[in-house]
Parts: C-alpha cells; sequence; structure tokens
C-alpha cells in the first residue's frame, strides 16, 4: 500500500530537517521524499497544517500487565500510546510477577510483537523489586530488557546500587531511579502550607534531593549512567544541572503533570491529584521548565500509571498514587512548553523522540529515503478538550478531565502499519 | 438567616456570620440543657448517622446526646478499621447506608477530606467529626463558645495553642476559626511538632512555654498522643513536661490570670499537671457540657435549612 503525507512539515533535530515536503511511504518504507504525485496513492493525508516527527517514545510508563490486566495490558497500554501519539514505550517492571526474570520480559515482547507500538521492558534492579539482591540483569538485558529500575522505590541501599552502576557497564544501560529517602517517604502529598492547610501527611521536597545526590555521587564513582525519573522538585533540577557540568553520566526526565500543575491543586482532595512524586510548588515547575530549556532534563516520560476506578476512589491516604498520561502527554506539552514560548518544537521533539532513545541506548529513528518509517504526525494548533470516557487505555484517572489543550496526534506509523483516525491500517 | 453551607466540613473559610449564628444558637440550646426536660422536637423525623472509621468515644457519645435532645433519630456506624481491609471500599459503605434513607452524616475518619469526599458521593448533610489531622470544626467551635462564655469577644484576644499542631487537627480548626473572629492565634511547641508554613494561615510560632503563658489570655493545651512512636518527634513524654509542661508554678510566676482550656482526655503529668487540670484556671468541664449545645445547635441549623 502507498501512503502519502501531502506537504507536511517534516521536523527531526537528529538531521538537522526542518522542511515542507512530501514523504511517500510504500508498505511501511519511506519509499521517496520530495514533490510527489497523489496518483497512484492509495490514501492521502494532507500534511498543511500537520508535523511529521521521529515516532515519539515514552519512556517510563506502567503497563500492568502482568498482575493488574484489570487496570491495564500490554495490548491496551500500546492502544493508549498510539493514540496519545507514541510509536515506542519502555514498560517499568513494578508488575506482578515483577519484571526480574527473562520468563517476563519474553512474555511482555511476544505480547506487543505485533502491534504498532515497540514496547522496551525495564528489568528490576534487584530480585522482586525488594533491594535485596541483584536480578538477573545480564539474562534480563539478553531477553530485551534495556534498561533497570526499582521503579516505585529507588534502589534501597547504596552498596546495591553501586554494584548495578558497575555490572550494567557491560552493556552501557542505565539504572532509572525513582529517588525518595525511603525514611522521609510517609506521606500522601508535597509538604508545604498546603499539606499543613489540608492536614495530611506529607513528604518533604528533601526526600528527593537526597537520593538524587547519593545517586550522582555513585554515577561519579563508579562510571555508571543514571537516569532520574520524574524529577519534581527545584533543588533536583540544580543537583542535575551541576552533576552534568562536571560530567558525571546523569540524564533526568519530568512527567508532563510535574511542569502543569501545582500543590494548590490537591485542595479539591481529588485523588487524581495524587502521585508519587507529589505535586509540589509554582518555583519547583519553574525550575522544571527551566531544566527542560537549558537541557538539564533531557526528555518528558508520562509515567503512565492506570488505576481501576475503585482504587483510586478511596479515602485519600489510601488511594494509590498515579494518574494515566499517554493520551494527554503531547497535548499537555505542546500547551505547556511550546505555546508558551518554552521549549521550540525541535526542542520539544528531542525530549520526547530522540532523547529517551539515547539514554536507553536504542536506535533513532529517521526519516530518510529507504528506511522504515517510524513516524508521529500530529497538529500543533488543534484545540480539543481531553474526555477520559474517551481514553484507549483500560483506566481513567486522570485530573485532566475536561481540560482544554492545543496540539494533539493525528497519526502514527511504525512497523508497517499505520494508526489513524482511530482505526489501525496495514501499510 | 440561614448558614451559608449545608455541610461542616471545616472552619477554613467559613464567614464570621455563620461561626456567630452557631455561637448564639448553641446559647439558647445551653439553656435547654439547665431545662429538667432536656429535650426538644426540633428535629424529630430526621435520621443522622454516626459514621465513625476511628475510635472517639466521646465526641460520638457527645454528638449522640445532642441528637437525641433534639429528637433524632440516630444509627451509630463504627469501626476501628477501614472497611476497604474487608473487601468493601468506603463508597460501597456510605452507598449502603445512604440507601436506609438518611438525612444526615456525623463522620470521623483517620483520613483527611474525608468528609469532602462524602459531599460528592451522598445527598446528606455532612459533619465533620475529625478527619486525619485535618479539622476537627465542633470542638474548635465548642473551645470558642467556652471562651466566649468566659471573654464576651474575640476582637483582640490573644490565645495560643500548644503542643503537637502537626497532628492535630483540633489546631487547624481552632486557628481558622479564631483568626476569622478576629483573635490572635499563636502556636507554641517545639519545632518537630509545628507544621511547614503554619505561620501562612496567620499565626505567630513561640518555643518557649513560659513565653506563651506571658504573653497570652487563653491556652488551649493539646493531647500530647503517648502512643506516638517516641523518641521520633520528642525525645520523650518527661522531657516534654518538663520544658512544655504546663505547670501551677509556671503559672503563678509568669501569667495568674491565664485560661486553660483542653479538649480531652488530659495526660496528667504531660501536657498538664494534676494542678493545673483540676485548678482553677480551667474551663475543662464546661467545654464538655459546651460541646453538647453547640453539637446541637449545629445539628439543628444544618438539619433545618
Ligand atoms: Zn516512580
Amino acid at each position: 500500500m502507498k501512503l502519502l503525507l501531502k506537504n507536511i512539515q517534516i521536523v527531526n533535530p537528529a538531521q538537522s530537517l526542518n522542511q515542507r515536503k512530501d514523504i511517500l511511504i510504500s508498505n511501511g518504507t519511506i519509499a521517496e521524499i520530495g514533490q510527489i504525485d497523489e496518483k497512484g496513492c492509495d490514501q492521502v493525508i494532507e500534511g498543511n497544517s500537520l508535523i511529521c516527527a521521529p515516532g515519539l517514545f515514552d519512556m517510563h510508563v506502567h503497563l500492568r500487565e502482568p498482575g493488574r490486566e484489570d487496570e491495564e495490558t500490554v495490548q491496551t497500554g500500546c492502544n493508549s500510546a498510539a493514540a496519545g501519539g507514541f510509536t515506542g514505550v519502555a514498560c517499568m517492571p513494578n508488575t506482578s510477577p515483577a519484571i526480574d526474570n527473562a520468563e517476563v520480559v519474553s512474555s511482555i515482547l511476544e505480547k506487543a510483537k505485533n502491534h504498532l507500538v515497540e514496547v522496551i521492558p525495564i528489568g528490576a534492579v534487584s530480585v522482586g523489586r525488594e533491594g535485596e539482591s541483584l536480578a538477573p540483569i545480564a539474562e534480563l538485558y539478553t531477553a530485551g530488557a534495556r534498561a533497570f529500575s526499582d521503579d516505585g522505590v529507588a534502589v534501597k541501599s547504596a552498596s546495591l546500587l553501586r554494584n548495578a552502576l558497575e555490572y550494567l557497564q557491560m552493556y552501557n544501560a542505565p539504572v532509572i531511579e525513582h529517588c525518595e529517602d525511603e525514611s522521609l517517604a510517609d506521606g500522601a502529598m508535597n509538604e508545604s502550607e498546603v499539606s499543613t492547610l489540608l492536614g495530611l501527611p506529607s513528604v518533604p521536597s528533601v526526600a528527593e534531593d537526597l537520593i538524587v545526590m547519593r545517586d550522582i555521587l555513585m554515577a561519579e564513582y563508579t562510571g555508571g549512567k543514571v537516569h532520574i525519573a520524574h524529577i519534581s522538585s527545584k533543588r533536583a533540577v540544580e543537583i542535575v544541572r551541576e552533576a552534568k557540568a562536571k560530567g558525571i553520566n546523569v540524564t533526568a526526565e519530568v512527567t508532563p503533570h510535574h511542569f502543569t500543575l501545582t500543590d494548590d491543586s490537591l485542595k479539591s482532595y481529588d485523588t487524581n491529584f495524587k502521585m508519587n512524586p507529589p505535586l509540589r510548588k509554582a518555583a519547583d515547575v519553574e525550575a522544571i521548565i527551566e531544566g527542560l530549556i537549558d537541557g538539564t532534563i533531557d526528555c518528558i516520560a508520562s509515567d503512565h500509571a492506570p488505576h481501576s476506578i475503585e482504587e483510586k476512589e478511596m479515602e485519600f491516604i489510601y488511594a494509590p498514587n498515579g494518574i494515566l498520561g499517554l493520551e494527554t502527554e503531547l497535548g499537555l506539552a505542546l500547551s505547556e512548553l511550546v505555546h508558551k514560548n518554552r521549549l521550540t518544537i525541535e526542542q520539544l521533539i528531542e525530549k520526547l523522540a530522540i532523547n529517551p532513545r539515547k539514554i536507553l541506548n536504542i536506535p533513532v529513528p529517521k526519516i530518510e529515503k529507504g528506511v522504515e518509517a517510524n513516524l508521529s504526525i500530529f497538529d500543533p494548533d488543534l484545540v480539543w478538550t481531553v474526555e477520559v470516557s474517551k481514553f484507549k487505555s483500560k483506566s481513567r484517572n486522570s485530573p485532566f478531565n475536561n481540560r482544554l489543550l492545543t496540539g494533539k496526534s493525528v497519526a502514527v506509523i511504525n512497523k508497517g502499519k499505520l494508526y489513524y483516525q482511530n482505526q489501525y491500517h496495514s501499510l | 438567616m440561614p448558614l451559608s453551607n449545608r455541610h461542616l466540613l471545616g472552619l477554613y473559610g467559613i464567614p464570621r456570620e455563620d461561626i456567630q449564628l452557631i455561637l448564639d444558637t448553641s446559647s439558647t440550646f445551653r439553656e435547654v440543657l439547665e431545662r429538667p426536660i432536656k429535650k426538644v422536637p426540633t428535629l424529630t423525623g430526621k435520621t443522622i448517622v454516626n459514621l465513625f472509621f476511628e475510635n472517639s468515644t466521646r465526641t460520638r457519645i457527645s454528638f449522640e446526646l445532642a441528637q437525641k435532645r433534639l429528637s433524632a433519630d440516630t444509627v451509630n456506624f463504627s469501626t476501628s478499621m477501614s472497611s476497604t481491609k474487608k473487601g468493601e471500599t468506603f463508597k460501597d459503605t456510605v452507598k449502603n447506608i445512604e440507601a436506609m434513607k438518611i438525612d444526615m452524616i456525623v463522620v470521623r475518619h483517620q483520613s483527611a477530606g474525608v468528609p469532602h469526599f462524602l459531599t460528592k458521593i451522598s445527598n446528606a448533610n455532612i459533619i465533620n467529626a475529625g478527619d486525619g489531622r485535618h479539622e476537627h470544626p465542633t470542638q474548635a467551635l465548642l473551645d470558642m463558645y467556652s471562651i466566649r462564655e468566659k471573654f464576651k469577644s474575640f476582637e483582640g484576644l490573644r490565645l495560643c495553642i500548644v503542643g503537637d499542631i502537626a497532628h492535630s487537627r483540633v489546631a487547624l480548626s481552632n486557628i481558622h476559626g479564631l483568626i476569622t473572629m478576629g483573635a490572635k492565634v499563636s502556636v507554641c511547641g517545639p519545632p518537630t511538632m509545628i507544621p511547614r508554613g503554619i505561620e501562612s494561615l496567620g499565626v505567630k510560632v513561640l518555643h518557649s512555654i513560659d513565653k506563651a503563658i506571658q504573653e497570652n489570655d487563653v491556652l488551649n493545651v493539646l493531647r500530647i498522643q503517648l502512643e506516638r512512636k517516641a523518641g521520633t518527634n520528642i525525645p520523650s513524654v518527661r522531657e516534654y513536661h518538663n520544658y512544655f509542661g504546663i505547670t501551677a508554678e509556671r503559672i503563678e510566676k509568669n501569667n495568674p490570670n491565664i485560661v486553660i482550656l483542653h479538649p480531652g482526655p488530659i495526660n496528667r503529668g504531660v501536657e498538664l499537671s494534676s494542678e493545673v487540670a483540676d485548678g482553677p484556671y480551667q474551663i475543662i468541664l464546661n467545654q464538655v457540657t459546651n460541646g453538647v449545645a453547640v453539637r446541637m445547635a449545629v445539628l439543628y441549623l444544618l438539619g433545618t435549612l
């Protein structure tokens, strides 16, 4: 089948590309880029208002399979990713059982095999994510895991972290850290005057900063790669900035909710605003955006965390942490960062498509003749209202329901498949 | 003029007129409580559920008595542990109770925000009887009623709340209510018991109990939770008593006119010495009687909106 993307703005900063042309995709491969006649094409997408970027990649999602298939599966999570404009995701190992053995990696890859969206499993650092002994890292890597994390918690001890960072140098793969000091972590929101007002037990931002500092010192000492997941505090951004200036091997990601919302949102006691790390202050949001601008923060990742309605509709202190992210991520990033003139569209594509793959040490798709098409096509100016009832995810826990966003995915192409107008098509 | 809200979730943001109305209505019911027949037919036919997810015999009995004196039908639902652990969610529990056609829910829960959550899943009037470390509005109202009996006005009154402010729902409700009514409020305790950003609520922070006694007309002394793990936020109960406990000697030295409130139950020899607990400075038993009158007022005002 021949698909023509007509008169579309092609943007790929990795190739210094930013030009308006036609792209012909034939049987899933980019056959030609230039001025192409529509004649003989099976399908044409008019690109006048659209941007074509390398397929977006979200390196922090929870697919819940195995264990909580009532909340999400590999299949529904991938559908959610495709609807949100992503052609790849990396899934966290806090499943049940955890991704701490090669069979779980293989079964996830098997389930994702025929989907448009590529799934990269993240292996557990420790057996059962319990922080005691190293998971079989080499076996996990061989089976397809490309990063390692005990996400949900930080790697429990400095000694285990040290060993993981040293061992992983065989593969040049990162440890992805959920940075939170366990002894300070007994709370349901950020510690501030708002937690005092709401009477909710709280976690101070220093709980994050301490582990960011520990991890960076350990990366420096071992020469290993540390990736800071969902950075959320101003001080943590400063620490990462200083570490990068010193040449330490550290990278960082931020979620859309942490550059969009503050802990004032919790005044409604709506558990859809309960996440970990918690929403913080306006000064943290500003520091995060500055970190995105100057490159301290390498990428944007959703921390897509599906939860059942029954579990979220609970007393605040008992409700689980986390919100859906995949289907609002691009819209929030465009609305909050690009349309507010904080990031250029090129910077955004670096943070959503290029840098996550570089961190995971996997190939970054190119937009050139002869390669398999791995593309995200989006309308940066389309104004739309978020409706969680229409999400492809199995869950509904988003605080952004009814929010007006500017910018939305139109189509994604990968592995010889096209997702367009709510349907999958073979190319 | 009725109350401006059909629930009583806390005293944060409650207008002065509402607090005034509750306190004035409480005076009326306080008189009723002095009559030989202490019952009025005001809430006949109304059904009220006391939904207690956390043990609090005193608060529950006070509410129950207030409900009986107003001739309401009362149902008690108490469970010391979250029903979710038994497989039934909080929401299911509430929906079940709601199906029994109830008019009001008085709720006590270990999680802040549960009364707010209830307003979204129930049509009943919701009264917060203590949610986590958030608010306990009827306790603060009865404290304020007791203060007003003594001082007539809150304008310019200097009051200090002493103890573990960080883990207290009583403190927060008192702060909001008293500031709204024009009092000057401070808090006193070791820094580990003072929550972040409390100054933003308009209170002054003190760490010296002598100074707190000197500078104030009233001390509202909180119960120290002995069950809280020792050695975490204070080194020991003994040290707390030596540095923050209120003794007759400290009062005589600093300000013999001070008035002492305590929400009860008292840990004698910890936050108050026995002399003070039984002495001339305190109005603690008035508080208990006033508690019934204040809760009658709240139930009446919400139940007849
Ligand atoms: Zn995490």
